[in-house]
């Protein structure tokens, strides 16, 4: 592509591109061209979607069409649970779990006869029929797409469609048309917060960073994102990686800097290809690199890896590591605002903060904080993830209920079941119950009772999850986790996990769970980090709403989920025994009596609670409880 | 100076990425993960080279090098199982697929069998949580494993 060297051009460039979006957008419907989008994302790609597009460029040569058809991948649709998704323009038909064996299908009966493939349509679940469109579905109706505006519509390995879509232009106008601190302005009036979980206000912190005096200062984009069954940041850079460049140059402009770096884990492959590419296409197009737009600005950006570190994403840690050390936090202030990268000032932002930004310049800040809540504008993107229906990555207005999300949008729980808990913040949040559904999400009201947003991670519980396991895991991730730096987070958190261990191993008594506590909230006051302040939650949270689980493991030493293996007891029951003998050959310990078609016996003072007997039994006699 | 036991091959690769960038302390972490890429793995007379060429003390490269999980200083077998025990898998009773992989293997998670053929590892969510519970040989993705896929599983990599 030609270097772009000014607004006009750009401008040009978009209309002159602008035919790539008018059949997506469904502008125009009485055409023969067709156009088909599959998602290339990691979650399809691992379900062979790139083959799936191989095999349907193969079929559409096959049948003479490709001057009126073009395939191509995208970005997440976010209906992760039905992947891989192909979507065909203009009809905008919605296919769902398409194989690489049905695109010879797809092409000859939607293509060529111009009849829908009835069984790839998406069930409505409550209507109980097939639907064409992505608008008719539940899952999307009470959505509203902005981080993730680019995603599932262009195809992110192509600067001309991000151009298309008005990429880019925001950039144009903030260099030519304002100021550094109007820009700023902008950004605070919008009241976009950061999306990490921090939920700093960005254009404060960007203010900030523009006030500092200094020649020389940074911006970093934090893709650490190390929250398990988070997993947005991935899907965004994945889908529309031009749109953090974009942001990452705006965020330059506006504190005086002209150095940016993308810390971003080493386990996202994918996303680490596309933003290599979409940089190498920027600085092609005078977008990136020297005199951007022929202004006299310049940006450059780096990108360095993580290496499996999840304080990492704590922003002084984040710092150490990509100064080349070990990834220990240090104390705030001084924020990197002022001292951050080898001591300049350094504004660090999330990604989906930073996926904001371009919408927020060219809509304007009013368009952005007329969606969401008093306290917290726009919108979030959350990870669906779990015992629940519909996984996938969804975006809402802040202020939606709870209920909603899990729901309307969510599809309710998996296989019927009971619905326990919903845990929001990752190892650094809390577990909300059923009668509080109905809270309405920002950072407020999740911190108020006891949970957190953090980067949006939403695990859906259900009654066969057992609450103390749960907060167990957290701990013993947090525990893996700590850098070891202060005593609190490093021994302390390492004793409530010990804790909670004797408590599943029915070890536990009534007075462990008051010594969990204060320990609990000592760590919590006392550590030096954000990991080691809110490693607790998951404790705290758990015992406050599930206090009787707890005491049935400690008191009646048993699991009412039925997880913790020690707690189990198994039995045969006298009705169902047919005397195969087969339970007493597996059993390791040899505690099963009885003779050959007679009723079998556990021995419950020798049970080693192996669940052997459990799995080799052939007519479901054994029940474990 | 510890005797090098690896081939000079690769040694001269990394010395070759090393100097076509600008070796500082700053590169450190980068430098490691190219050397793990072609070495397989960080040990001791790696570690000592990086430090020399990069001019960091050979403490500070162990102390970066033990910090981050994603760096091993021991050889790791053909095949690694990587099983995903983030929350959503968790959930999903990745648990078992563990136990069930280490049953298979008679290996514990983290070890390496006999004949250098299989490592079991765990991973923190590689973000296909619709997948979950998903597993990772090497660089291909298995999703929705339950515990009777995982002898199938291993049956493919059996070369």
């Amino acid at each position: 592509m030609e270097r772009i060297n000014n607004l006009d051009t750009l401008i040009q460039m978009q209309k002159e591109f602008e035919n790539i979006m008018e059949i997506r957008k469904s502008t125009v419907t009485n055409t023969e061209r067709r156009e088909l989008l599959i998602c290339g994302g990691t979650g399809c790609v691992s379900s062979e979607s790139l083959k799936l597009l191989e095999n349907l460029k193969d079929e559409i040569k096959k049948h003479g069409l490709e001057d009126k058809v073009r395939a191509s991948i995208t970005g997440c649709f976010g209906f992760c649970e039905k992947g891989p998704i192909v979507k065909v323009f203009p009809e905008d038909v919605f296919y769902v779990g398409v194989t690489p064996g049905d695109a010879a299908n797809i092409v000859s009966t939607h293509l060529v006869q111009g009849r829908k493939v009835e069984r790839l349509l998406y069930e409505e679940p409550a209507l109980k029929k097939k639907v064409d469109t992505q608008h008719e579905m539940e899952f999307y109706k009470k959505q509203k797409r902005i981080a993730l505006r680019n995603c599932g519509l262009i195809n992110p390995e192509l600067i001309e469609e991000y151009i298309a879509n008005r990429g880019y232009e925001a950039l144009g106008r903030c260099l030519l048309e304002m100021t550094p601190k109007e820009v700023i302005h902008i950004i605070k009036t919008s009241g976009l917060r950061g999306r990490g979980g921090g939920g700093f206000p960005t254009g404060l912190k960007w203010e900030y960073a523009s006030k500092m005096d200094s020649p020389i200062k940074y911006v970093v984009c934090n893709a650490d994102e190390g929250d398990p069954g988070a997993f947005m940041d991935r899907s965004i850079l994945e889908g529309d990686p031009h749109s953090i460049i974009e942001a990452m140059v705006i965020t330059g402009y506006s504190i005086g800097s002209n150095k940016g770096f993308v810390y971003i884990r080493a386990e996202y492959p994918l996303a680490i290809k596309r933003l290599k590419n979409a940089l190498k296409q920027a600085k092609q197009a005078g977008l990136l690199g020297q005199n951007i737009m022929g202004t006299g600005f310049n940006f450059d950006i780096d990108i360095k890896y993580g290496a499996g570190a999840f304080v990492c994403g704590e922003e002084t840690a984040l710092i150490h590591s990509i100064e080349g050390g070990r990834g220990e936090p240090t104390t705030k202030p001084p924020f990197p605002a002022e001292k951050g990268l080898w001591d300049k000032p350094t504004s660090v932002n999330n990604v989906e903060t930073f996926a904001n930004v371009p919408a927020i310049i060219i809509n304007g800040a009013s368009w952005y904080n007329k969606f969401g809540s008093d306290t917290s504008k726009g919108t979030k993107v959350f990870a669906l993830a779990g015992k629940i229906n519909n996984v996938g990555l969804v975006e809402v207005p802040m202020g939606i209920s709870l209920r909603e999300i899990i729901y309307d949008i969510g599809g309710g729980i998996k296989d019927g079941k009971e619905f326990k808990a919903v845990q929001t913040g990752g190892p650094s949040g809390g577990c909300i119950t059923a009668d509080q559904l109905d809270v309405k999400i920002d950072y407020e009201s999740l911190y108020s009772i006891g949970s957190m947003m953090g980067s949006g991670g939403m695990i859906v519980i259900d009654e066969d999850n057992c609450i103390v396991d749960i907060a167990k895991f957290y701990l013993q991730f947090t525990v893996e986790e700590s850098c070891g730096k202060c005593t609190p987070c490093r021994v302390g958190n390492k004793r409530l996990y010990e804790m909670l261990t004797k408590i599943t191993e029915g070890k536990g008594t009534e007075e462990d769970l008051e010594t969990l506590r204060t320990l609990a909230e000592t760590i919590k006051l006392t550590s030096l980090c954000g990991l080691g302040q809110t490693a607790p939650n998951p404790v705290l949270s758990t015992m406050k709403y599930f206090h009787e689980e707890y005491l049935a493991h400690v008191r009646d030493k048993k699991c009412p989920a039925g997880v913790c293996q020690s707690l189990l007891r198994y039995t045969i029951s006298e009705e169902k025994c047919i005397g195969c003998t087969k339970c007493a050959r597996v059993c390791p310990v040899s505690c099963i009596s009885g003779k050959v078609k007679e009723v079998h016996v556990i021995d419950q003072d020798l049970c080693i609670k192996c669940g052997a007997c459990f799995d080799a039994c052939p007519v479901n006699a054994i029940s474990k409880g | 100076m510890m005797t090098r036991t690896l081939s000079q091959d690769l040694y001269d690769q990394l010395e070759g990425y090393i100097d076509s960038i600008e070796p500082t302390e700053a590169a450190l972490i980068e430098v490691l993960h190219e050397a793990q890429h072609i070495f397989g793995y960080l040990p001791m007379e790696v570690q000592l080279f990086i430090g020399e060429k990069l001019h960091v003390p050979a403490s500070k490269v162990f102390g970066v090098v033990s910090f981050y999980s994603y760096f091993t200083t021991e050889p790791k077998g053909k095949y690694v199982i990587n099983i995903c025990t983030g929350t959503a898998c968790f959930v999903r009773n990745a648990e078992s697929i563990v136990r069930e992989f280490e049953k298979a293997l008679n290996i514990k998670t983290g070890e390496t069998t006999g004949n250098k053929k299989y490592t079991i590892d765990c991973l923190r969510c590689v973000g296909a949580c619709g997948l979950a519970p998903v597993v990772m040989v090497n660089e291909d993705v298995y999703g929705k494993v339950t515990v009777d896929d995982v002898y199938k599983i291993i049956a493919k990599y059996t070369e």
